[in-house]
């Protein structure tokens, strides 16, 4: 009870203090939105031959990718926030009070989902006119997958960010592990294009499994394989994931 | 000094069950409280930052711990505040115990650190609120007494504001509020002072104070000498990881006998100031004198330690001249927490 009470207070806090910086959460929403309308078009006519028939066919494979690459690196980059927290010692503040320590760092993870999650909506209704369709039910199941990639990547920039305690380290980690991680979730094409190898290796990538279950969901697959084991491999993960993170900061941090 | 009231009544928030102290009036006690910290990369040798230190604090005090950069001052402070776990040693605060249940600390002390520890973007009426909620009290509950900590602190003039448009002092007014939001009987100030001007300064010293005559034990860090002197009730100096002297500043410094005289050897702000072969004749002079206890050069003077400066001066001034050296200038002072620090590790705190 006191765990959840402490990580929704730090949710709130955070939150608060993020949205008086409206600014900066519209200028997070330019990536994808350049990449939902300049990039999107492209898959229509190279996967023409794949029963992509419409512009719709196509955001429905285009939009879990860009949910997907979006989680990734927005999540990655939830340890600037902490260590900007560290050193400005609202960290310690807090660690001295009887608040929960692991819901300080649940807290701020999970107020860094919702935002995330809000950027989702925002491209999810920038792709309505240009054909995207998509059940309710599925979207709303497709967002609860996104979570969990989203906090996956969260705990992996925390865990990495509480190791290396620098900005300058945290942003080389972040792109030497993201890019290769992002492609080989099939996050602009899908990976059914690659080659045997990639696919293979691929295999042992979370991401590319959540990536695989959100495209089922959003075109309309609900009952899929792909959907549940998707979901499944990204509990495992997330769970790992998140214990390491909350390891990490029990520890010392000041 | 007029004492305002701290914080209107609200319900307390700090839960009872605490292990009964050794003495009632020690709120701290530390025994072989040690630290090393391994160094970061792989050539880095591991730093001993605190290597082992005693001492204990009694109820209602004002303690201080003076000591130079690095001396492991705020190293201790973290321990005891539960942010860094010791290597070795023991300590009790407020019948907690700090190794075993640190949860039970956290709920009777409070901490101003160096660094602010709120956000730029969040105005100190918000960050006061989240503090109360912090330490367990339900949303309404926290907006009272934030706003009643507005009033007592005297915030009311900035508190809606963004932290970012701050001045120095109204930080400080600002994290002092903070830390005591939940009226911890022992709170940890480390460096209360530092970077403020001295109107902020004195005021600072009128808050520690005020937090003090409601109760509350202080344990405070500083490297000034003026700071430890006015406001602690009792000091540790530490030095290299190590206590090295303790005691009430007067204490301590009437352990350094006597008066301390000054023979400068060139004026204040001559160039090139006195040659070394001249500083050294004159500490060799003054050296072989029956009546100093104890001379160190400090720059282009020499600090002489005797038992009264009143008779002590005529016969410096003729030893000097019978070896033909002509100081610019004498005085004599009461003895400083620095000559307290001089003379138990041969360097000053200035320096």
């Amino acid at each position: 009870m006191k765990l959840l009470r402490d990580t929704w207070l730090i949710f709130r806090y955070e939150a608060v203090v993020m949205a008086r910086n409206p600014g900066l959460i519209a200028l997070t929403l330019a990536q994808p939105i350049t990449y939902l309308v300049l990039f999107a078009p492209f898959l229509k006519i190279a996967m023409a031959g794949r029963g992509v028939a419409t512009y719709g066919d196509a955001y429905a494979i285009y939009v879990p990718g860009l949910f997907v690459s979006m989680g990734l690196f927005g999540g990655l980059f939830a340890g600037y926030g902490l260590l900007n927290a560290v050193r400005q010692g609202v960290v310690d503040r807090c660690r001295v009070t009887p608040v929960s320590r692991t819901g300080l760092l649940l807290g701020r993870a999970l107020m860094h989902v919702a935002l995330l999650e809000f950027q989702a909506t925002m491209i999810t209704i920038a792709a309505l006119p240009f054909g995207l369709r998509v059940g309710l039910g599925e979207l709303l199941v497709a967002y609860a997958l996104l979570s969990l990639v989203i906090l996956l990547s969260i705990s992996i920039s925390y865990g990495i960010a509480l190791v290396v305690r620098n900005e300058n380290s945290l942003g080389i980690l972040i792109n030497t592990v993201g890019q290769p991680v992002s492609l080989l979730a099939g996050v602009l094409i899908p990976l059914s294009l690659a080659p045997l190898w990639v696919q293979n290796v691929a295999l042992w990538n979370p991401f590319a499994w959540a990536t695989e279950g959100l495209r089922a969901l959003l075109t309309g697959h609900f009952a899929t394989s792909a959907v549940w084991q998707g979901w499944l491999v990204m509990v495992v993960a997330c769970a790992l994931a998140v214990w390491w993170s909350i390891r990490q900061f029990n520890r010392e941090v000041s | 000094m007029t004492s305002r009231p701290l914080l209107p009544v609200h319900d307390a928030v700090v839960a009872g069950g605490v292990v009964a102290p050794a003495r009632r009036d020690l709120v701290i006690e530390a025994v072989g409280l040690r630290k090393t910290y391994r160094g970061r990369g792989r050539k880095a040798k591991p730093v001993a930052a605190v290597r082992g230190v005693d001492f204990a604090v009694r109820a209602g005090e004002i303690f201080g711990f003076l000591g130079p950069n690095g001396a492991g001052k705020s190293t201790t402070l973290h321990m005891l505040a539960t942010l860094i776990r010791p290597d070795g040693g023991s300590a009790v605060i407020g019948g907690a115990d700090l190794v075993r249940s640190p949860a039970r600390v956290r709920e009777v002390i409070g901490l101003v650190a160096q660094r602010s520890g709120t956000y730029d973007d969040a105005t100190g009426r918000q960050e006061l609120a989240v503090q109360a909620q912090m330490h367990g009290m339900g949303k309404a509950q926290a907006r009272g007494v934030a706003d009643a900590t507005v009033a007592s602190f005297g915030l009311a003039e900035f508190a809606d504001r963004r932290i970012k448009t701050y001045s120095g002092g109204q930080r400080r007014r600002l994290d002092f509020a903070i830390g005591v939001i939940h009226r911890p009987s022992v709170m940890f100030l480390d460096e209360p002072t530092a970077g403020l001007d001295p109107p902020s300064r004195a005021e600072m010293w009128q808050e520690v104070r005020r937090l003090r005559d409601n109760g509350m034990t202080i344990f405070l860090t500083t490297h000034y000498l003026d700071e430890a002197d006015a406001l602690c009730d009792r000091i540790s100096i530490i030095d290299k990881g190590l206590i090295v002297a303790e005691g009430t500043p007067s204490q301590l410094k009437r352990d350094i006998a006597g008066d301390v005289v000054t023979v400068h050897l060139s004026g204040p702000g001559s160039a090139g100031g006195a040659d070394e072969s001249l500083l050294a004749a004159t500490i060799a002079v003054l050296t072989g004198l029956d009546f100093v206890h104890g001379v160190e050069g400090v720059d282009t003077a020499v600090r002489l330690y005797v038992d009264s400066a009143a008779t002590a001066i005529p016969l410096t001034i003729s030893a000097l001249v019978r070896a033909g050296i002509e100081p610019v200038s004498i005085e004599f002072r009461r003895p400083s927490l620095d000559d307290v620090f001089l003379a138990k590790t041969g360097r000053t705190l200035r320096d």
